[in-house]
């Protein structure tokens, strides 16, 4: 894959929920571009819209303004070419089919034809260790099982774009630690390009090549971080080093800023929201 | 815990045990009855000794095929009529707000409307023969499968239904793969409810206008005053429908099993 090609653009996208007479601008003006095989983290404030803005690039909800392109190409719907992991695994997974069908189900609608099927699940569950639980139903597997599943399925689907949406906030400590050492060697083996949101400021310098910090909502970009650790991370090492505390403690600074930024906002929020911008 | 519970049983013992559980009930509530009846000389309330001794006499080869065989089939007509129709409109009400707005006086209205009332009227468009009986039956099963039907589809998981939507499970794949599995044990619920409605539905088309089933049997000799083999039809009502159940259960277990699995994984995670 040739890096530096852009992948994924969000232009001045912005998203106003209305409702029996509430207007709630979730996310009032954001531009950011995310290049091909790159591992972006959005981190921000909780409630900043994170997933609001996830959805809208994953063609799930319209913005109200603004604009999602996936290679070049305006997103209007869910495209094929991204796959998303979403928070709650429990819910994400269908109860009702063993962890191979759910796996397959996606590829049984990309008109796949059954031998590709297969090899992709057998494949997709064997790079997250879960070759094994092929026969299982996802409620027989622990937590952290289910959202492996729920990242085989997305990549069994083969997507250019992967998008995960606080995937590993309902997980135990060590198991989360286990899955983000697991996000980043599936990206460094595959090449994808990844779009990981999270509030866990430590989880998005581990993770990204590049962190993205979001305002308070109406969410704005606060900043735009590029995380210069080596590409070989781990735990271990990686989360004592001095320049990840370093890169942490900016990205803590820039949230509180983010957060009294958003007090200031929350005095006029019960005012009609300003005219654009 | 007791130590009972503890040590591992070997597995007809614990068949043993549940059999026994199952049985106990039923075997005293028949011994009551016996000795209840037994000296019985109430022309209406005879011997249980008598009824169990006609039951061979009137329930031959012959009256099965004549009587039982007409009733079963035209339950199952009018159950699976019912059970089509209802899961079909269900999901159609449950997956549009504007449909379900529209629709729900109406059918809160038809369904209070006792189905045997509406016997007379089916008559006059249905004639009195087979599809009579089985547009009543359908009539009476079909509500409380729509209601849970159009209750289990609004009830669809949100985070299942964007799941479906971004990897592009859409049209007749969604109804297929998400909407009927998810709804599917209100579905169950709805069609259990359906069971017993339908017999009881299937005794009473039969005591208008027809000339086989077993409700038609039954009235017939009560009519002919033939008491015992008026209690026999009513045996074989109960052993019916005790059936029928039992068999509706072992479907059950097998289409949720998933579900019945997943409730126990929650309850012990709690």
């Amino acid at each position: 894959m040739v890096k530096g090609r852009s992948m994924l653009d969000v232009r001045g996208l912005r998203k106003v929920y209305e409702g029996s007479g509430r207007r709630i601008e979730a996310v009032r003006d954001l531009t950011f571009t995310v290049e091909a095989g790159e591992l972006v983290c959005l981190v921000g404030p909780s409630g900043c819209g994170k997933t609001t803005l996830l959805k809208c690039m994953g063609g799930l909800l319209t913005p109200t303004s603004g604009d999602v392109l996936l290679e070049e190409r305006r997103v209007t719907g869910p495209p094929p070419g991204m796959a998303f992991v979403f928070q709650e695994y429990g819910r994400s997974l269908f109860p009702w089919m063993r962890v191979a069908e759910n796996v397959e189900l996606p590829l049984k609608q990309k008109d796949l034809p059954r031998q590709r099927r297969r090899e992709l699940v057998r494949d997709a569950l064997e790079a997250v260790g879960l070759a094994d639980a092929a026969g299982a139903y996802p409620w027989q597997l622990s937590g952290g099982m289910q959202q492996r599943v729920a990242i085989a399925r997305a990549l069994a689907y083969e997507p250019q774009v992967l998008l995960m949406d606080e995937p590993f906030a309902a997980v135990d400590a060590q198991t989360r630690a286990d899955l983000e050492d697991l996000v980043r060697r599936l990206w460094q083996e595959r090449s994808m390009t990844i779009l990981f949101v999270t509030h866990d400021i430590d989880e998005a310098v581990y993770l990204g090549e590049r962190v993205i910090v979001l305002s308070a909502s109406p969410t704005v970009v606060q900043e735009q971080l590029k995380v210069d650790l080596p590409a070989e991370r781990d735990q271990l090492h990686t989360r004592v080093a001095p320049r990840f505390a370093e890169l942490r403690t900016h990205v803590y600074q820039q949230i509180q800023a983010a957060k009294r930024g958003s007090l200031r906002d929350g005095l006029t929020k019960s005012d009609p929201p300003p005219a654009t911008r | 815990m007791t130590q009972q519970s503890v040590t591992p049983r070997r597995g007809w013992e614990r068949l043993l045990v549940r059999a026994v559980f199952v049985l106990a009930l039923p075997a005293l509530l028949v011994a009551l009855w016996w000795l209840a009846s037994d000296g019985s000389t109430n022309v209406f309330w005879p011997p249980l000794r008598t009824i169990v001794k006609t039951f061979p006499d009137v329930w031959t080869r012959e009256r099965l095929r004549s009587d039982v065989w007409p009733s079963l089939w035209r339950l199952a007509c009018g159950y699976l009529l019912a059970a089509v129709v209802g899961i079909a409109l269900g999901t159609l009400i449950g997956s549009y707000r504007r449909v379900r707005a529209f629709c729900e006086p109406v059918l809160e209205f038809l369904r209070a409307v006792p189905p045997p009332v509406l016997v007379p009227v089916i008559m006059l468009f249905a004639g009195i023969g087979d599809s009579m009986k089985i547009v009543v039956i359908a009539s009476g099963c079909v509500w409380p499968v729509l209601l849970n039907t159009v209750e289990g589809v609004r009830a669809v998981d949100p985070v299942m239904t964007e799941t479906a939507r971004s990897y592009g499970i859409t049209g007749p794949a969604r109804l297929g793969y998400l909407v009927l599995p998810a709804a599917s044990p209100q579905i169950f619920a709805g069609l259990r409810q359906a069971l017993s409605i339908g017999i009881i539905l299937m005794v009473i088309s039969e005591m208008f206008a027809a000339s086989d089933g077993i409700g038609f049997t039954v009235v017939q000799f009560q009519r002919s005053f033939a008491i015992p083999d008026m209690w026999t039809g009513i045996l074989v009502l109960g052993l019916l429908g005790f059936v029928l159940s039992v068999v509706f259960q072992l479907v059950e277990r097998r289409v949720l099993g998933w579900y019945h699995g997943l409730r126990a994984s929650t309850r012990r995670s709690r």
